[in-house]
């Protein structure tokens, strides 16, 4: 998947979304079926059942397993052939190489600086335009959404060369800015805050507006703080997709300096193909907070990501 | 709504807030500032790079990518070649070869725990661990398990007497080799779409489906498929334009090779702007225009059937 913010998600910009999405084990199903546990014929359709998602399960799990259980084997262990499959113990080695290699703790800073801006920068201005197409009354207001919406049919690939041009001809190539600026602003965001906007209690708001509250006062001191949810999953959801980026990155960056992590994985690819070891234990050093966030956060991120899919 | 008086009644004296005639004209300037922000970004890195594209790809350029002289169509006319029908022919197969495994793997899956009484939620979850692997950490890892040396993957036919694969090496394994790669980062996401869809089938529809004595597999394929149509609809939609932007996974695994077996437009486009220091920004915008056609036409039948989905029910 691309994980550049992009076209990616665009197509879910349909209208007929509403952002929430109805957590899938509440379902009734599940207790319903209990009660036609019985017979040998159940028994077999059961093993068969569990058979099925194991030859799935396997092969989706295996990565990960292989990653985490390479980095800590002996780097001879892995060169061999046929490379061992089980640990054998905890070896610091390929950790210490691949940081020895790369300087993967400052490209870990890189990405978490831009990851950070483009977070907080996308949050601000998703709100501030959202909260202007769901509290302000102007002329064009469905027009201007709906060119909003269009931006996300664009494919961000397209607008790279032009975007290349403009900010290296304005001496941003290889610094943050330059990393940064083209996705400071992402309809996606707008999008879902939106129909989260839409859903807040309208006799609160003029509740608020009769006592005299004004627009930005009402949005920084009510609604954002009521909004958490949604505006967790929209960080969330941007927080991934730009800690995941490549392309942008590999271009505007030159510098070892200003490479994010995910660049410093193909460099320590392309100088250290002989040693698996380092690239899994860099693969896996990488991984490790976007891990925590899909496992601790699955929620907001499912939301985030499903907005469009379910009606 | 005359901007003109309402604004110079405003400049004149700061009105009530709950002065009613005053309040749209308000709102309309204040919508704008909210708006701009985003608009900016929009308007310098969205709307006039894409007139930039258009105007790069109708110009030749010099060695560093300066436009120097004007083409017209000539880097469209080279497209209709049998090297540019090699690279749409590649990007055709490999998006076939990502979304229909990803689409049916997840439908699979997803039925398939259906029928788990318990722990469902935490094998969702399994299956949507591939989701925090960037492509640059997902490539890596695989390309330890497709490493000509001492591949993982060989290693595990190898104990199962099996022969082994030239996994990157062979110019018709290599397009598959970063399909599963990027079939393997995608499955999750389906996963948790279609999971979201099946939890939001109203309780009622099972119900009456199991008083009707569906059980089991008929259950799953006349009742849930259905039901699911429009998540796999959307899902089926996003998994294709991903493909198409599909670039790392190219980038780091086979550099597009070997001999441009594995060069889709995207990597094309990359190629003939970026790497080696070509510069050919004329011939990348080309194709670039070309990818954004082919989005596009995509998005547009998305949401010309959901448009259609939206009256239906």
């Amino acid at each position: 998947m691309s994980r550049e913010p992009s076209a990616a998600v665009g197509a879910a910009g349909t209208g007929t979304a509403t952002g929430t999405v109805r957590e899938p084990e509440r379902t009734g199903p599940v207790r319903a079926r209990a009660r036609h546990r019985h017979g040998f014929g159940h028994v077999f359709g059961r093993v068969l059942l569990f058979l099925l998602l194991a030859a799935f399960l396997v092969p989706v799990l295996f990565p990960v397993y292989y990653m985490f259980v390479g980095t800590f084997m002996e780097p001879r262990e892995l060169s061999t052939f046929p490379p061992r499959l089980l640990p054998t113990g905890v070896h610091p080695e390929n950790v210490q190489g691949a940081l020895a290699a790369v300087p993967l703790l400052r490209m870990y800073t890189n990405s978490l600086v831009m990851a950070g801006i483009i977070t907080l920068c996308q949050l601000f201005t998703s709100a501030l335009a959202a909260y202007a197409f769901v509290f302000l009354r102007f002329r064009g207001s469905a027009v201007v959404f709906a060119l909003f919406l269009s931006t996300l049919m664009v494919p961000a690939e397209a607008t790279f060369i032009p975007n290349y041009l403009t900010l290296t001809g304005w001496g941003l190539g290889d610094t943050y800015a330059g990393l940064v600026l083209p996705f400071l602003a992402y309809a996606f965001g707008t999008f879902l805050l939106r129909q989260s906007f839409k859903q807040f209690p309208r006799e609160l708001y003029d509740a608020a507006r009769i006592d005299g509250m004004g627009h930005l006062r009402f949005l920084w001191t009510i609604l954002v703080p009521l909004s958490k949810p949604a505006l967790t999953a929209v960080g969330m959801y941007v927080f991934i997709t730009s800690w995941n980026m490549y392309f942008w990155p590999l271009i505007i960056t030159r510098s070892t300096e200003m490479q994010t992590l995910q660049i410093g994985l193909n460099s320590l690819k392309v100088g250290e193909s002989s040693n698996p070891g380092l690239l899994l234990a860099g693969a896996a050093l990488s991984v490790l907070p976007t891990l925590a966030l899909v496992i601790f956060g699955q929620r907001f991120i499912v939301r985030g990501l499903t907005a469009g899919a379910v009606k | 709504m005359t901007p003109g008086p309402v604004s110079e009644r405003r400049a004149a004296s700061p009105p009530p807030p709950t002065s009613k005639r005053t309040r749209p004209a308000r709102d309309a300037t204040l919508a704008w500032g909210f708006l701009a922000p985003s608009v900016l970004v929009f308007a310098l890195f969205l709307i006039y790079p894409l007139g930039r594209t258009v105007y790069l790809s109708m110009h030749g350029n010099d060695i560093i990518g300066r436009p120097n002289r004007f083409v017209g169509l000539s880097h469209f006319a080279e497209m209709v070649s049998p090297e540019f029908g090699r690279i749409l022919l590649t990007t055709l197969v490999f998006t076939l070869g990502v979304v229909v495994p990803g689409v049916v793997g997840a439908l699979a899956v997803v039925l398939l725990l259906e029928g788990v009484l318990r722990g469902q939620r935490i094998l969702r979850g399994a299956f949507a661990l591939p989701f925090a692997f960037s492509v640059a950490s997902a490539s890596v890892v695989f390309a330890v398990f497709y490493s000509p040396g001492n591949s993982v993957l060989n290693g595990i036919l190898y104990r199962m007497g099996l022969d082994q694969v030239p996994w990157l090496t062979s110019q018709e394994m290599a397009l598959w080799s970063v399909a599963i790669t990027t079939v393997w980062m995608n499955l999750g996401y389906g996963v948790l779409v279609l999971a979201a869809g099946i939890g939001a089938i109203p309780k009622e529809v099972n119900e009456a489906a199991r008083i009707d004595g569906a059980t089991g597999p008929r259950l799953a394929w006349d009742v849930t498929v259905p039901m699911l149509g429009p998540q796999l609809f959307f899902l089926i939609v996003i998994s294709t334009i991903n493909a198409l932007q599909s670039f790392g996974q190219i980038h780091i695994l086979t550099g597009g090779g070997p001999v441009g077996s594995t060069t889709t437009l995207v990597y094309s486009i990359y190629q003939d702007a970026f790497a080696y220091g070509t510069s050919d920004f004329g011939r990348a915008s080309a194709q670039a225009l070309v990818l954004l056609a082919v989005v596009l036409v995509c998005t547009v039948i998305q949401f010309g059937v959901i448009e259609r989905k939206v009256h239906y029910s």
